[in-house]
């Protein structure tokens, strides 16, 4: 007999479950939660999820685990009383000037007020204005709309092992902040954005970069150049209803040009140049027969900068090439230097991106050259979203277009990079001799492909058997590089994402749970299965990239070294 | 920053405790002694020491009353304002001290960094109120007379050591 559980008079059966809220959930009721994450460990401090039992108790179902033949009620008076006054007592100590904030329309406390019909708050307001942290390239906290759920510090701490804030002082006086109350730019915050992601309010939220561009596409004297992420196309269409995971690359290139943008690349053609580049180093590096660390990727910035800030000693490790963003960034600003010149203009270079740390990583000195950044601009997916909403394009509506010449050709290898693994299986394609489909079958099912945290496989090449890791979430990647310290394990190459799942998980992506998350993995495979060229050297642009512009300067154009002085 | 001596110091102290992240409170309690309060570079030394953030250093050395991250004076007096002091006085007591020696809630050390005055909510001695500490010292049954005469007497003690 299984266990079961009686809620509202049904009854549910369970197995593993960890707490009753699940419970709840899967009995089809939708019980309100602020601090309830599954991926996070279990906080307990909004206590809108309470049940009743037979006897009258409350409890919180998210810290409770279910226990046989238990009853408990998820609407009763006393429960209805109890969730409106967490609301009203949370709101009275919170901004409300909701048509203002950032968060309108995505907000958690805005939404769940508006769900319990709340009218008037009985109590003083006692928000208090505290001042806006603005220092981050990436991301702004606004403490007083903090409601101290903890989501964000259990993200930054427990996901991503970065800690850069934590609770501080108690009672009353208790926030969310670094350490010393510091500016987020003077702490080891690496950009990934997840506190963003996970909080339910506007208390941290990414820093948008819209007005500039908006400048910059009002600007006649302006060429805006933009390309776009391989990650972005298979969650934006998320946000005008469409299925997470459908490709609607075409529709954004289509949108792209309605809002003005003159020129419109796809990522996934640097990203195959970073495949060259990176597989380059790899068979470099096998050769040197240096085995105390394995060649770290380099896309991810937020990685970049979490192993200068946590361990120096790996830096030299770490790929030098640029992230596939920057690689495109410093093609395109070459590309039209003296097109520029005859027609009297500037360009400006956007990168929509599905990550925050990108934001950061545009910024950074290493990628400036004569004072002029690579790419000026990036915005998130969910920062084209508002564009495209702003100006009224009608999304679904739009027919499909291709990028533009001459950076239109990229291969599947080049797509798959927005998902953890990804980068893995374009290198493996590209450094294993035997180009056959059946190889390239087989490279699908080495173990390179899932969302989970922590993948490892082996690729047999000639006598030698590479071992590989993939790791996404910081800390996952922490705990990966203790065991390479200690000696436990030994790998060859290793790819970190600082994203859990990779960039589809990435905190300018729109809010999504695990389902979602599958979803937009299938979709990148999807677009990998579809196009023609499967591998990066296979792209005809590359020859012409490296006959080209790239002729005896692909070290000056491509890559970069990291100043540990400068994180 | 802190000196090499300083290091070893902390060190020691965290290796009493074998780094262990769970004695982070008995550390800062050991540290404090030293320096009276927990200066921010100690807090990020002990941070680095134990493999926590900075942060969750900075969010417990914030948590408790106990912990000071400001510098103290050479005397702390406590006020007791529990129940039983309050209603025998000691609010009196407190102003006295704190106009003796021309600090407030705010700003409750004195610039020579000889005389830290607060207040705590219960010391657990409510047969002796109004009472009142000086660091370990208990003084019993205090009036504002005391309080300066108490005053007097620590100047003169720290002017002698000198």
């Amino acid at each position: 007999m299984s266990k079961y559980m009686i809620i509202d008079g049904n009854r549910v059966e369970f197995d593993d479950e960890k707490n009753i809220l699940t419970l709840v959930r899967k009995a089809g009721i939708d019980l309100p939660t602020f601090c309830y994450y599954s991926d996070l460990s279990i906080y307990g401090a909004c206590r809108m999820c309470v049940v009743e039992d037979e006897w009258g108790g409350i409890l919180a179902s998210c810290s409770t685990p279910p226990r046989d033949k238990m009853i408990v009620k998820t609407n009763t008076p006393k429960l209805h009383q109890h969730r409106k006054m967490i609301l009203e007592l949370l709101l009275a100590a919170h901004c409300r000037d909701c048509t203002v904030c950032e968060k309108n329309g995505k907000c958690r406390l805005q939404e769940l007020a508006h769900r319990f019909g709340l009218k008037d708050i009985r109590f003083k307001n006692t928000s208090e204005e505290a001042p806006l942290d603005t220092s981050s390239k990436a991301i702004v906290r606004e403490p007083s709309k903090c409601i101290l759920c903890g989501d964000c510090v259990r993200m930054c701490n427990e996901i991503q092992n970065v800690g850069a804030i934590d609770f501080a002082h108690r009672g009353a006086k208790m926030v969310v902040t670094p350490a010393f109350g510091r500016d987020l730019a003077d702490t080891n915050c690496v950009n990934c954005g997840q506190c963003a992601a996970v909080c339910p309010t506007g208390a941290i939220i990414v820093k948008s970069n819209l007005k500039d561009v908006w400048k910059a596409l009002y600007d006649d004297s302006k060429r805006v150049v933009v390309q776009v992420a391989p990650a972005v196309r298979v969650a934006l269409g998320e946000e005008f209803g469409l299925s997470a995971g459908e490709n609607v690359m075409g529709k954004i290139v289509a949108a792209l040009r309605r809002l003005g943008f003159d020129e419109i690349y796809d990522t996934s053609v640097s990203a195959d140049l970073t495949v060259m580049e990176e597989s380059k180093e790899f068979v470099k590096k096998l050769e040197s027969g240096d085995t105390t660390y394995p060649l770290f990727t380099s896309c991810c910035p937020a990685w970049v900068s979490y192993a200068q800030t946590k361990h120096p000693e790996l830096t030299k490790y770490v790929s030098s090439c640029k992230s596939p963003m920057e690689m495109f960034g410093t093609v395109i600003k070459e590309h039209f230097k003296s097109r520029d010149i005859m027609d009297n203009k500037t360009t400006i270079s956007v990168a929509v991106m599905p990550c925050t740390a990108k934001k950061a990583e545009a910024a950074r000195e290493e990628f400036t050259r004569n004072d002029i950044p690579d790419v000026d601009y990036v915005i998130t997916t969910t920062e084209l979203v508002k564009m495209i909403k702003e100006i009224g394009i009608q999304f679904n509506e739009l027919e499909s277009e291709a990028t533009d010449m001459p950076f239109s050709l990229y291969s599947g290898a080049g797509v798959i990079f927005g998902v953890t693994g990804g980068v893995t299986e374009a290198v493996i394609r590209r450094v294993v001799e035997d180009k056959s489909q059946q190889v390239l079958k087989e490279i699908e099912f080495l173990g390179v492909r899932g969302l989970e945290g922590v993948k490892v496989c082996e690729l047999p090449m000639g006598e030698l058997t590479l071992k590989i890791g993939i790791v996404s979430g910081l800390g996952n990647a922490e705990k990966l590089i203790k065991k390479i310290e200690s000696g436990e394990e030994y790998f060859d190459f290793v790819e970190v994402m600082a994203c859990p799942g990779g960039c589809i998980s990435g905190a300018g992506q729109p809010f999504s749970h695990q389902p979602e998350k599958l979803d937009r993995a299938k979709g990148i495979y999807k677009a990998d299965k579809v196009s023609q060229i499967k591998r990066s050297e296979e792209n005809p642009l590359m020859m012409a990239l490296y006959d080209g512009m790239l002729k005896h300067r692909t070290h000056e154009l491509l890559h970069v070294e990291y100043r540990s002085d400068n994180v | 920053m802190l000196t090499q001596d300083e290091m070893r110091r902390i060190d020691a102290i965290m290796l009493s405790h074998d780094y262990n992240q769970a004695a982070v409170i008995a550390i800062l309690q050991e540290v404090q002694k030293e320096y009276r309060y927990l200066p921010e570079d100690a807090l990020c030394y002990i941070a680095k020491g134990l493999s926590l953030s900075e942060a969750k250093v900075y969010g417990v050395a914030t948590f408790y009353e106990n912990f000071s991250l400001e510098p103290k004076g050479k005397y702390v007096i406590k006020c007791c304002d529990g129940t039983a002091c309050h209603v025998r006085g000691s609010i009196p007591i407190l102003e006295e001290f704190r106009k003796q020696l021309g600090v407030t809630e705010k700003n409750p050390t004195t610039e020579d960094m000889l005389f830290t005055v607060e207040t705590v909510s219960c010391l657990g001695a409510c047969g002796l109120a109004p009472v009142i500490t000086v660091n370990e010292a208990v003084h019993a049954a205090m009036t504002p007379k005391k309080a300066a005469e108490l005053i007097a007497m620590l100047k003169e003690e720290a002017a002698d050591e000198n």
